[in-house]
């Protein structure tokens, strides 16, 4: 449309008493009238440019061969994220003094130092650990989900520390460690006994439905000579080798039939790194009460139930009691009851 | 016609859109940008001077005294009755108090001031303009200032095209300094709605300012000064979009400022005693003109420009008196009954037409939503946010948890404490992840602050389709509540 217009004589417009462009539309009943623009107008256009020229000179502007002009500021993206990196951390520091200073059991009381690590542990844990436990450490098979209140190695903040500190199955020298024999492939069980062990230990979480009694019976005896000794006498685990639960709802390695076999054949251990050297103190501390934080938690005094908290530094050994039994884990965390877990080599 | 000329002559290039009438009809291309006239509106008495003075004298009162009125909040709220308070996230009005989540009554405001400009434009046409326009009133202010220090219309009209003496230097200094403290008074008093009033007031004379604070003003001072100084009527005519949809709310029915061509026409000079026979009211004595703050000839018919100040209607009226004829030939009048006048006939005023019905309904409308929202404004308010990530976890004893992130919004004056509830699941097990003894039944929100809290609600539940949970918060203290509708997740959406 906009071009779509013939040219007409200039002439001045009867009504307005404004001269036309000469462009007019619709044979000639339209006409465009040329109306001056204010002066001031132009003035400030004028200005915005010399704006513009001026911007040029002080900030970088225009590309050149070799890369841009520079500008007479020094102004550069890398500066302005420098300063904007170092106006937060300036903003972290007010908190950072005292959270060092801080035990877990003031921080846990103390709304701000609160806030403050579970933000900076959240951060962390994007970066560091949702490559295994996912971004909402929701964990996947073999890698536990944190936000549930099934741990390996314990669920208090101390514990937590002491894992995201030295790992398990790491490099370190104080890191966790255990073994669950591979009963399968070393021929410590044979494939029946495999078989009614997996059926005794269904049992205990799912019931009685579905194995005949003589399996699960038969199940139990080779449970107690073979298992016991790291998983518990009624498969409740234990946690001062990371041996899990058998008889709760969770399963890190998956629950059916199949996936037990393969366990019990074959056994896992899960490896996580040990955190010591790669972050700092803080960062790893903000990390554990995030961790803590979303809502496995366990209170830090008196352990409840069979399962005592970790201790402080000291990691688990093997397993005292012989190769027989013992199933290793990854980090404390949830897990499945019985079964081992993990794929990634252990040791 | 000494005005027209006076102003035709200014014109380099000249070209009046304006002018129907001819006076420039030789022009040819008038160059693509036209020169300021500068227009020295004269000094004039009647009523609807009077009436603009009211207007001023009221306006310019409560816009620079409002900051220092105090309205009692109690221990917790500024006591400032008009503040904004950009640090804080609140706004404050007398009693009505908002918080940015309560942006729609921002919303509401705006619209409910629309309406009413366009309900009072279909009542009495550019009455807004004319009378009540920031940029009317200030300039209206600053012209005062000019003819108080360089005299009236001629007088300045003399010092501004004649040379640079000392005087006019003295004069024109003061007064540009006199409008630059006004624009300062004025920048001062806007940064007031923003901070307490008294308090700022004591800092700028201790020259103790936050450099935001300083810039506003500085900013705010040279806006007014060189809107109010120098833009005048270019801001009407340029820069204003009321000022142009104006065209599309008129009807034939508008009350606007009108010329009487029938009674006026045709004009000519009139010496005393000669007689009215053969000729118009007019004496083209001009003095319309003069008084234009605008800078238009209202004898040239409805213009864009016009702002319907009706100072050409008192300036008329005096000629009338003067010359002893009945006043009103220029006056407020309307299209429909200036047109029937002329067929002889006669037309009432329409001021009450359907428009004005409609604009009148939606104005009670919005008006009456707005008072009920402001009126019903609940001093609790709870949003829940359902974690995303995970949706849910299965718990070791076979439950389901789900995760849910609270807002409380206490909106009153005190502290309070508040329990959560849920209804939907069967033996639900509520559970508040927060530093220190936090429980359901103890969540503590400070005084007109947003409480955030993170709770579990974990349920033995069959894997299923997501299902309607309903969280009430309820004040410990004061019993008031409010709901949030959410949902609690049990499996992975099958896709």
């Amino acid at each position: 449309m906009t071009d779509d217009h013939n040219k007409t004589e200039k002439k001045i417009d009867a009504v307005s008493g404004v001269q036309t462009t000469g462009h007019s539309w619709d044979n000639g009943s339209l006409e465009e009238l040329n109306n001056p623009a204010p002066r001031w107008w132009v003035i400030v256009w004028l200005i915005t440019i010399v704006w513009a020229i001026g911007y040029w000179v002080v900030y970088p502007a225009w590309p050149t061969l070799s890369g841009n002009t520079k500008g007479t500021a020094g102004w550069t993206e890398y500066k302005k994220l420098a300063e904007d990196q170092a106006e937060i951390t300036a903003r972290q520091n007010v908190y950072l003094g005292r959270f060092e200073g801080a035990s877990f059991d003031q921080i846990m009381n103390d709304p701000e130092l609160y806030a403050f690590a579970v933000a900076g542990g959240r951060a962390a844990f994007k970066d560091n650990c949702a490559t295994c436990h996912g971004s909402g450490a929701e964990g996947g098979k073999g890698y536990p989900n944190l936000n549930d209140d099934d741990w390996l190695w314990g669920g208090d903040i101390e514990t937590i520390y002491q894992t995201l500190k030295y790992g398990i199955r790491s490099e370190h020298e104080d890191t966790r460690i255990s073994q669950m024999p591979s009963f399968g492939k070393d021929g410590l069980l044979q494939p029946e006994e495999i078989n009614q062990v997996i059926a005794f230990v269904q049992s205990l979480s799912q019931g009685h439905e579905g194995a005949h009694a003589e399996e699960i019976d038969a199940g139990a005896q080779v449970f107690a000579d073979n298992c016991a000794a790291c998983h518990g006498d009624n498969g409740k685990g234990m946690r001062e080798v990371g041996a899990p639960n058998l008889s709760d709802n969770i399963w890190l390695y998956g629950g059916d039939h199949d996936s037990i076999y393969e366990s019990v054949f074959n056994a896992h251990a899960g490896v996580m790194p040990a955190w010591v050297g790669r972050l700092d103190n803080n960062t790893i501390r903000e990390l554990a009460v995030y961790v803590h934080s979303l809502g496995g938690g366990e209170a830090t005094p008196a352990a409840e139930g069979d399962d005592q908290p970790m201790e402080e530094a000291a990691p688990v050994e093997e397993m005292p009691a012989q190769e027989t039994v013992k199933e290793p884990e990854n980090d404390g965390e949830t897990s499945g009851n019985n079964e081992p877990e993990q794929e990634q080599p252990a040791e | 016609m000494t005005e027209k000329q006076a102003g035709t002559t200014n014109r380099s290039k000249s070209n009046q859109p304006n002018n129907s009438a001819g006076a420039g009809n030789e022009e040819t291309f008038s160059g693509y940008f036209k020169k300021q006239e500068k227009v020295y509106p004269k000094r004039v008495w009647g009523r609807f001077r009077k009436l603009k003075w009211v207007a001023m004298i009221v306006t310019l009162g409560i816009y620079y005294l409002a900051p220092f009125l105090r309205w009692d909040r109690g221990p917790n709220a500024p006591d400032q009755a008009i503040l904004i308070d950009l640090p804080n996230r609140r706004a404050y009005w007398f009693f009505i108090e908002i918080w940015p989540q309560e942006v729609y009554f921002l919303t509401g405001i705006l619209v409910t001031a629309a309406v009413a400009l366009f309900f009072v434009t279909s009542l009495y046409g550019r009455v807004w303009c004319g009378y009540l326009c920031p940029q009317t009133v200030w300039t209206d202010l600053f012209v005062w200032v000019e003819r108080i220090v360089q005299g009236d219309r001629n007088a300045r009209k003399k010092l501004q095209e004649g040379p640079w003496t000392l005087d006019k230097v003295k004069k024109i200094a003061l007064t540009h300094f006199i409008w630059l403290i006004i624009g300062w008074c004025t920048a001062g008093s806007f940064v007031l709605y923003f901070n307490d009033a008294p308090t700022l007031v004591q800092s700028f004379f201790h020259l103790d300012v936050s450099p935001t604070v300083l810039a506003f003003i500085v900013g705010l001072t040279l806006s007014t000064y060189i809107m109010a100084g120098f833009a005048r009527e270019q801001v009407c005519t340029f820069m204003c979009p009321y000022a142009r949809f104006q065209s599309a709310m008129f009807d034939p029915d508008t009350l606007i400022i009108g010329y009487d061509e029938q009674r006026g026409e045709k004009r000519g000079k009139h010496k005393a005693g000669e007689s009215w026979e053969g000729r118009g009211h007019c004496i083209d004595c001009t003095a319309c003109v003069q008084v234009c703050p605008m800078g238009i000839d209202i004898r040239n018919g409805l213009q864009m420009e016009c702002i319907a100040c009706g100072l050409c209607v008192d300036a008329c009226d005096n000629i009338m008196d003067k010359v002893g004829l009945p006043r009103g030939l220029v006056r407020y009048d309307t299209e429909r009954h200036m047109k029937a006048l002329v067929k002889g006939g006669k037309e009432r005023f329409r001021i009450l037409r359907p428009r004005t019905f409609y604009y009148g309904g939606l104005l009670a409308l919005v008006g009456g939503i707005m008072l009920y929202g402001l009126l019903t404004r609940a001093p609790l308010e709870l949003h829940v946010l359902h974690d995303r990530n995970p949706l849910f976890v299965r718990l070791s004893s076979g439950e389901i948890r789900n995760g849910y992130e609270l807002k409380i919004l206490n909106k009153t004056h005190e502290d309070h404490n508040f329990t959560i509830t849920v209804s939907g699941l069967n033996d639900a097990k509520l559970e508040v992840r927060a530093p220190g003894d936090i429980t359901p039944e103890t969540l503590f929100v400070g005084a007109d602050k947003v409480g955030h809290y993170h709770i579990f609600v974990s349920a033995k539940v069959e894997e299923g389709n997501p299902l309607p949970v309903v969280f009430t918060i309820r004040n410990n203290e004061n019993g008031n509540t409010d709901t949030y509708d959410s949902v609690f997740i049990t499996r992975r959406t099958k896709l």
